[in-house]
């Protein structure tokens, strides 16, 4: 396979010496045009790579906020190919910071699988994470989606143990996402000692970068649970501050931009200064 | 994607699904996220075991025999043949016999699948458990087996549910059941499946979640299937007795259709054996996410761990579908449904919400039986079918619940003051 963007980015990393910061926004929260301007505004705020979430109405191993988020964008008319177009529109200024598609397999099953991965090139995705396609149906996304160039970044969790780890190892390409809690997304804080373990062993296995995700919030949080991973993920925090900067109708406000891209540079700064 | 045997394929038996991936024909499989992944993987060696075991086949059936009941009986249901004969146009009218599960404890199928759940739950050491409930007959049976078996429980239900199913749910309580209602869309079964996964996800490593049809990943639409097929099982030898042969047609409802394939699957190589699911129409077909017939008016999709028929948009978003009846409101069917309608196997139709509620009635004073909405979906279609039906023509329909959960519902519905 040839070198995407993550891979570029991954390395750059490790020429700075430093954990990347990963941030999730679902595409189209609260609205497309906001959406596009928290997009847009992400890289120069410190997010290193860029995960757009894909909604969809039954978000299954979602907490409360990104659930919410998710619903706020569906109401406000989010669909694949609007997605698919915001992705478009941030590659016209910014060929850089790698984007993945994060999300559910209905709504790509329903678009179309081959039409979906090539329109995600065309539009210039990196990868792809889908939360319920494991390995075992991997001719049915994954192979296909190594074979136009995409990665596919799959998820270990605390429940992966040794026997299984090779199996979601086998085609995982770009990084490798360490789930930190038993959990849905936005749930408790994880057990940092317990994480640092965790991250061992899963580098022991691969020579991918590791990103750590689930429940991490603070800036603090982040510094401390990067210690030996290439990456923090940032997610619930972030849609919950679009949440709180809504106005009293649920429209956005002259706040919800800002409130997002703040906590990034506050995150990106904690993460630089170690 | 992979379609390991197609619809026209020509197949030796419907009966060999589904193949060890979890797939029936395009149907079925295992989309969970990866922490549930290693859990239902155990789950599947621990019902291979378990089906390997004598130990545990007689434990499932001491249980059913005397804990549940079994076998419920299969009735003539006279008086409604008489008055489909009446109302025949041809002169036909078919016997119509009802399969009494009904009467099993707990008042439904539903029991069935929990005795042989909560077997396999011991087995693989789980302490805790936790289950969706729609008309509240699954959590009923949940509670029940949990407080037979000493293990705590935890089910969730639709907050419109919890309404509309209310004697259910003190039930529930009764039996020591914490009940949580879901609020999230429109808190009805897909909404308390979703909430259920995620508790599942979160407390993967001691509890055991008994879904409660034949949907759901791997190994679930299989297991669940087992187990309810003591119903089919039963009319088979029921009706031998009764009639020296088998039947000619068989009627169920489907909600996720665990008791429509408890009645079908025992005879899908009986080629002769005409075999209709009924769906729930609704306020109608025709009425934009105004039913709940997801092989009748939705497209193939990936949810809640399997692909299937699905009530959805154009861009794959879950439609919340609506049925009068709790326990059919779910906008998705267990996989082996849906390849048996694209196989041709099984017929599968709906009735509106009004039809069901004139089939409701009118069982209640012919038969003196008040049926649950669910399976008065089915007699439905049977008022549709029978007379149309030559007399000789025998015909079996599950009564797969009774009805007092329902009585509330079905008076304000009626405008009946209690
Ligand atoms: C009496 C009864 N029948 C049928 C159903 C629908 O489920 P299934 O299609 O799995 O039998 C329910 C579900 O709650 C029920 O309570």
């Amino acid at each position: 396979m040839t070198e995407t963007r993550i891979d570029r980015r991954f390395a750059k990393l490790k020429a700075e010496d430093r954990a990347g910061l990963v941030t999730f926004v679902s595409a189209g929260d609260p609205d497309p045009e906001t959406s596009k301007r928290i997009l847009a505004g992400l890289p120069a705020a410190g997010a290193d790579i860029i995960e757009l979430g894909m909604p969809f109405s039954d978000p299954m191993a979602d907490g409360p906020a990104i659930q919410a988020s998710s619903l706020r964008a569906l109401k406000a008319g989010q669909r694949m190919t609007k997605t698919l177009g915001m992705v478009a529109e941030f590659r016209k200024s910014d060929n850089e910071t790698p984007i993945v598609l994060m999300g559910y397999y209905n709504p790509i099953y329903v678009y179309g699988n081959e039409r979906f991965l090539a329109d995600a090139v065309k539009a210039g995705v990196d990868g792809l994470i889908v939360v319920d396609v494991p390995p075992e149906a991997d001719e049915e996304l994954c192979l296909p989606a190594l074979a136009v160039g995409l990665n596919f970044i799959r998820l270990a969790t605390p429940t992966t143990d040794a026997k299984r780890l090779p199996k979601v190892l086998a085609n995982t390409s770009g990084f490798v996402y360490y789930v930190s809690i038993t959990g849905i997304t936005g749930a408790a804080a994880p057990d940092v000692a317990k994480v640092h373990g965790e991250v061992k062993r899963i580098k022991a296995a691969t020579t991918l970068p590791v990103a750590v995700g689930f429940g991490v919030k603070t800036g603090e949080q982040a510094q401390s649970i990067a210690k030996g991973a290439d990456a923090v993920v940032v997610g619930s925090a972030l849609v919950s501050a679009i949440e709180k900067s809504l106005g009293e109708n649920g429209a956005a406000t002259g706040e919800t931009v800002p409130a997002v891209l703040d906590l990034v540079k506050g995150l990106a700064a904690a993460l630089r200064s170690r | 994607m992979t379609t390991t045997s197609t619809a026209d394929a020509k197949l030796n038996s419907y009966r060999s699904g589904p193949d060890e991936r979890g797939h029936f024909g395009l149907f079925g499989g295992r989309f969970v996220a990866e922490t549930l992944m290693p859990l239902i993987l155990d789950l599947e060696q621990a019902y291979k075991d378990a089906k390997a075991d004598p130990a545990f086949h007689a434990e499932l059936e001491y249980l059913n025999t005397f804990y549940a009941g079994r076998p419920s009986p299969l009735y003539f249901a006279e008086r409604l043949t008489e008055h489909f004969r009446a109302e025949s146009k041809t002169g036909g009218g078919a016997k119509v016999y009802f399969k009494r599960d009904e009467l099993n404890h707990t008042g439904s199928h539903k029991i069935n699948n929990c005795l042989g759940q909560i077997l396999l739950a011991r087995r693989m050491g789980k302490t805790r458990i936790i289950a969706e409930t729609g008309a509240g007959q699954h959590g009923v049976a949940v509670a029940t087996v949990c407080a037979r078996f000493g293990l705590p429980c935890e089910i969730y239900m639709g907050a419109t549910d919890v309404k509309r199913q209310s004697p259910n749910v003190a039930r529930m309580y009764m039996l020591g059941a914490k009940v949580n209602p879901v609020t999230s869309g429109a808190g009805t079964l897909k909404d308390a499946m979703n909430e259920a996964l995620r508790d599942w996800v979160t407390n993967v490593e001691n509890t055991y979640y008994i879904i409660g049809t034949a949907a759901g990943p791997h190994p679930y639409p299989e297991l669940v299937r087992d187990f309810q097929s003591i119903i089919g099982k039963e009319v088979r030898e029921q009706m031998m007795a009764a009639e020296g042969r088998l039947p000619d047609t068989l009627v169920a409802c489907i909600g996720g259709g665990s008791n429509a394939i408890g009645l079908f699957h025992p005879f899908l190589d009986d080629e002769k054996v005409k075999i209709f699911g009924v769906e729930a129409g609704g306020h109608g077909l025709e009425v934009p996410n105004g039913h709940a017939a997801s092989m009748n008016g939705g497209s193939p999709g990936v949810l809640h761990g399997n692909r299937t028929y699905l009530l959805q948009d154009d861009d794959g978003q879950i439609l919340e579908g609506h049925s009068i009846s709790a326990g059919l409101d779910y906008p998705g069917v267990g996989p082996e449904h849906s390849w048996l309608k694209d196989t041709g196997r099984v017929k599968y139709v709906s009735v509106t919400d009004k039809e069901a509620l004139e089939a409701f009635q009118l069982c209640a004073r012919q038969e003196g039986i008040i049926p649950a909405l669910e399976p008065a979906h089915a007699l439905a279609h049977v008022m549709k079918l029978a007379p149309t039906l030559p007399q000789n023509d025998i015909l079996v329909m599950n009564m797969c619940g009774r009805g007092d959960k329902d009585v509330f519902a079905v008076a304000g519905y009626l405008g009946i003051a209690i």
